[in-house]
């Protein structure tokens, strides 16, 4: 196994006791750069509402952090001192190519640390090739909690919350802000995510609102369908009130477009857990009403909201991309964010440049500031992030002649995520037991 | 009934909607006996050049139901330009290969016209909505219906019959129908095999650059939205015949409506009964349900 920056390390420390020359390894390596590959969706689909946002965020914060041109508590220069390069790779080509790809990343281009990974799909099939190859991996977007349940990577991170707390939080969302929903369907793209977003959407619906009725026959289309007249027909005949919904990228969009002309969202109300990249990119054809989510304290959820690192990374991203930062900025710039923060923690704590040990020991259950929140690795060992997770109902600003969210509702973590070991399915089973929301 | 009633429209709109793309690439077997994978390409580059023009009209004011000639417009173009330059450059020169390697040919034209895309239209969605929302919608069996959706009808009957005039009662039919039973006579009578390759292409290209084009306005156009297609299309094709339109049209209609059945009934059954289709029909009959009859060389 190859790595960049530790290699060079040894290599430096090794010529300086070789030609007997002081070394001060600090500034050895602060002339090196920390590799970084930052994987998303740079072509297909999902390119345009997430890959190439989130490719954004991250690019952005890592040469905002290289220029120390952040404000506190990110206003030093590098990452524990050292300069980041990265390197930006398309996740398309499914599964068996990103491990490909995972391998070449490590094995050829010498890099020394992976961020990135929207479909779940992707973090599945990475994460043990990250534990074999033991190269630091810090997963950005994907939901599925298998990712740790079950698992105990040392290797692996993520610092978004599982798809858990998004239909927790979505099902509280309902009861205390439309409380009249007797009945409830879904449609949800037929992998890891679609799935697991239903079963959790549905048992805490049962749970928190015990008089609604679920559908015994959801729809599950396949990713990127496109077409989707006859789920909408399905949909519009079934009895149900509310239409739950974890579509994302063109999928949420061409639903949005198909289902409008149809009249769906004035018979229905319905929820899109992860689809708020179309409410921008939709504009005044996203209709309003609808109640979207962010899946964290992202995008459109805290475009008004205060703070110097959000409204220094909305401004800093609009000036250098042209548009509001989307959901999937905010979660790759969450990534950087903690990836700065071990680093800073780990080489405050050797006193230099630290080495991928000391990396993975200061990310494990770190506690970091994002960019409209906090953010803890309290779950999966210290591995798997948590952090509040907030709804809103669409609607247009006339004033800025742009989408916005109203009767925004944010949910702390304890109410819509298990406690430290255990398991998310068996929590939601026994009603949440301390989640006292 | 009104579950009856909606799940036949249905049907019958996404029967239409395979229809449309696929007759494209039975057209061009049957003629040219090529196996196009760059039919995707075409049904992508109409997608992107309608919401594009769309959007222009759009921006400049003019009313929404320009679009509908802006989709026309950009099918004709798409399909003139790229089925004129890759038949003259490309498949001219493979004519005389195995026809895998032309297979392969049009695999790689697949992918270079998806790259072509990125570079020229980037991976933002491009939306053109309008001539969707100008027909607006109509009360159908108890629900509403988009009207838009239900004219896909309407175009698969009118390329459906338009295929079926030009093949059989035109003199272009008569010679095309020579050229299919064989290649070399053709030539031998002084048939222009090279000119009727390439307009058939072109009708081909065209074709599938109409189904992109149509479906534009209902769907977010971006990068990757052939692939689907292109896999779909074969399923039909191969279930109807390779280079059969009543094969196509045939095949369409069974995929659309089990599909629509699978939807309302058994929704996790919604991708298993297109592929099933397929695979007990290549079983029990593996040259599809109406290929055309091949004359047996001594």
């Amino acid at each position: 196994m190859k790595k960049g920056i530790f290699r060079s390390g040894a290599l430096t420390l090794a010529l300086g006791a070789f030609i007997g020359a002081p070394i001060v390894t600090t500034s050895a390596f602060a002339e090196e750069t920390f590799k970084v590959a930052v994987v998303s969706f740079l072509t297909g689909p999902a390119a345009g509402p997430f890959g190439e946002p989130g490719r954004h965020g991250a690019e952005l914060l890592i040469d905002a952090i290289n220029d120390g041109t952040m404000p506190a508590p990110y206003d030093s220069v590098g990452f524990g001192g050292v300069q980041i390069e990265g390197i930006f790779v398309d996740e398309s080509g499914g599964n068996a190519k990103q491990v490909a790809e995972y391998r070449n990343l490590i094995e050829k281009q010498n890099v020394d640390a992976v961020i990135g990974y929207i479909s779940s799909g992707s973090c599945m099939a990475i994460a043990p090739v990250a534990e074999e190859l033991q190269t630091l991996t810090i997963m950005s977007v994907c939901g599925t909690p298998r990712l740790f349940e079950g698992n105990d990577w040392q290797y692996t991170f993520r610092t978004q919350a599982h798809a858990v707390a998004d239909s927790v939080a979505a099902a509280l969302y309902i009861r205390d802000q439309l409380g009249d929903v007797k009945s409830y369907t879904g449609i949800n793209q037929n992998y890891a995510w679609g799935q697991d977003s239903w079963k959790f959407f549905d048992i805490a619906m049962q749970k928190l609102t015990p008089g609604s009725s679920g559908s015994d026959s959801p729809q599950f289309p396949k990713i990127f369908a496109g077409q989707y007249g006859t789920e909408i027909s399905t949909l519009l005949l079934e009895d149900a009130d509310l239409v739950h919904s974890s579509f994302w990228d063109g999928d949420i969009e061409a639903f949005v477009l198909q289902a409008s002309v149809r009249g769906f969202f004035d018979k229905k109300r319905f929820i899109s857990v992860a689809g708020a990249s179309a409410v921008d990119n939709l504009g005044k054809r996203f209709p309003e009403g609808t109640v979207v989510g962010t899946r964290g304290e992202y995008g459109i959820l805290v475009r008004e909201q205060e703070g110097e690192l959000n409204e220094w990374f909305i401004d800093t991203y609009r000036e250098r991309y042209g548009v509001y930062p989307l959901e999937s900025s905010y979660q790759y710039a969450q990534t950087v964010l903690a990836l700065k923060a071990a680093m800073d923690k780990a080489a405050a704590e050797s006193g230099g440049t630290p080495n991928e040990d000391q990396i993975i020991a200061a990310m494990k259950g770190l506690e970091f500031q994002s960019l409209a929140g906090n953010v803890s690795l309290a779950l999966g060992n210290g591995h798997q992030a948590v952090h509040p997770i907030g709804y809103g109902i669409t609607a247009w600003d006339e004033e800025s002649n742009s989408p916005k969210l109203v009767d925004i509702r944010i949910y702390p973590t304890h109410c819509i995520l298990p406690p430290v070991n255990q398991m998310s399915e068996a929590w939601l089973e026994a009603a949440m037991p301390g989640a006292d929301c | 009934m009104q579950a009856t009633t909606t799940l036949l429209i249905d049907g019958l709109v996404y029967a239409s909607y395979l229809f449309i793309v696929s007759v494209g690439l039975t057209i061009v077997f049957g003629v040219m006996k090529i196996l196009n994978i760059a039919h995707g390409g075409f049904y992508a580059w109409g997608a992107y050049a309608a919401a594009y023009s769309i959007g222009v009209a759009a921006h400049f004011g003019l009313p929404d139901w320009i679009g509908f000639i802006m989709i026309g417009l950009s099918s004709l173009c798409v399909g003139f330009i790229f089925g004129f330059l890759i038949e003259r450059l490309i498949l001219r020169r493979l004519y005389h290969h195995e026809e895998v390697i032309v297979l392969l040919a049009t695999f790689g034209l697949f992918l270079v016209l998806e790259d072509l895309i990125l570079l020229v239209f980037g991976v933002n969605p491009y939306f053109a909505y309008q001539p969707m929302v100008y027909l607006g919608s109509v009360e159908m069996g108890g629900i509403s219906r988009d009207v838009y959706s239900l004219s896909l009808i309407i175009l698969a009957c009118v390329v459906a019959f338009v295929c079926w005039y030009i093949l059989s009662l035109t003199k272009w039919g008569k010679i095309l129908a020579t050229v299919i039973y064989d290649r070399e006579i053709s030539l031998a009578i002084g048939i222009n095999v090279t000119t009727i390759y390439v307009w058939t292409f072109i009708f081909g290209a065209t074709l599938g650059a109409l189904g992109g084009a149509y479906i534009a306005p209902t769907i977010s156009v971006a990068p990757g939205i052939s692939i689907d297609v292109i896999v779909l299309s074969f399923a039909v094709v191969v279930i109807g015949g390779m280079g059969s339109i009543p094969g196509a049209l045939i095949g369409a209609a069974m995929v659309g409506m089990l599909r629509a059945f699978a939807v309302h009934q058994f929704p996790e059954l919604e991708l298993f009964v297109v592929f099933a289709v397929m695979a007990i029909v290549l079983m029990i009959r593996p040259e599809g349900l109406f290929a055309p009859v091949k004359a047996r060389r001594i």
